[in-house]
């Protein structure tokens, strides 16, 4: 009998108390936690919602760190100084130039870029304590970053090789069989102008969505097991504990991994719409 | 014994299998490309990432489908 607020995770997360007292103090991370109670602002576009609140931290922090690496720049740099160095020229050498080349890579450096470390700093924000959630863990933002990229690819193909230019690269690719169009065309039309930027999208936030979940699966377990358990299933929140460790750290590497594969998927969808003669 | 739940975490864990072959073949054969040229190593593994994004997105479709469905 499914009970009625059941949802597929919370079902998950049932099974690890299994054989547990019932009617305790066991909290499973639901899909409501992406969705808090409005606090401002409530029935306008501009509704305001913790959620909202993180994203805006992590652009502060975002816009205060590189404002104030700038600001305080010297030709010997100290260690922040050399950290931030080491993420731009991350994204200048094996980002942009190593996909696009040096010429176009030097004219979307700059995009590139923001977008790695716009993404980063609204990853990470999901494994900082107090805030908890990441930026991106809801459907919106990713959208529009990828809608950013999809505006981009197409505008600066269309711009290279006028309309018809870019509809012949993208969906007629050069050095195949003619009667090989018929399949192909379709396929590339669907990749062009959905694929690409709903993979994108869906890529970003399932991410961030599922570490949130496995990470809140973690903390809650562990702590229904130390204080709310049976004597005999409370060395599993152990095991729960150290998975939370395990976790915590997977998401740091996720949230700089998943900003790396959109900025170098950025780049690399750039690069197939703009080579042009060979 | 009694056990309660959803088949969708079914469901999920045979959607995790397709892409988590897929995910062997691929680290597998990069791994075994980088040791039989290390000088390539840079390029191989930016083209690795960008795979792994492409079949990433199979087991998160398998991820979301039972939140949009359900």
């Amino acid at each position: 009998m499914p009970r009625p607020q059941e949802t597929p995770l919370s079902s998950l997360a049932t099974f690890l108390p299994l054989a547990a007292d019932s009617g305790s103090g066991f909290v499973p991370p639901s899909l409501e936690d992406f969705f808090p109670p409005i606090v401002l602002w409530e029935g306008t576009p501009f509704a305001f919602n913790r959620i909202i609140m993180v994203r805006l931290i992590a652009t502060v922090a975002l816009l205060l760190v590189f404002v104030i690496g700038a600001r305080t720049a010297k030709l010997v740099p100290g260690r922040f100084q050399v950290v931030l160095e080491m993420g731009l020229d991350f994204c200048r050498r094996s980002i942009a130039y190593e996909t696009l080349g040096e010429k176009l890579g030097k004219k979307y450096v700059n995009i590139i870029t923001t977008i790695f470390f716009s993404v980063f700093f609204l990853n990470i924000t999901g494994v900082i304590p107090f805030l908890n959630i990441a930026g991106t863990s809801v459907i919106g933002l990713p959208l529009i970053f990828a809608l950013w990229v999809f505006v981009l690819y197409i505008g600066a193909s269309v711009k290279m090789h006028g309309v018809g230019g870019f509809l012949k690269l993208s969906l007629f690719p050069p050095g195949v069989p003619k009667f090989l169009y018929v399949l192909l065309t379709p396929v590339e039309f669907l990749q062009v102008f959905l694929l690409r930027p709903a993979t994108l999208t869906i890529r970003l936030f399932a991410n961030m969505m599922s570490g949130h979940l496995l990470l809140a699966l973690c903390y809650s377990a562990t702590s229904y097991l130390f204080l709310h358990a049976s004597a005999g299933l409370k060395p599993l929140g152990i095991v729960t504990f150290a998975g939370g460790f395990a976790f915590f750290f997977l998401e740091i590497f996720v949230a700089a991994l998943q900003a790396y594969v959109f900025a170098i998927l950025t780049a690399v969808y750039l690069q197939m719409v703009l080579e042009a003669e060979h | 014994m009694d056990i309660s739940g959803n088949l969708a975490v079914i469901g999920y864990g045979l959607a995790a299998i397709g892409p988590g072959i897929g995910l062997g073949i691929l680290f597998g054969k990069t791994i075994e490309s980088m040791a039989r040229q290390p000088e390539m190593s840079g390029q191989l593994r930016s083209t690795m990432f960008i795979g792994l994004a492409f079949i990433e997105v199979f087991g998160l479709l398998g991820l979301v489908t039972p939140f949009i469905f359900g």
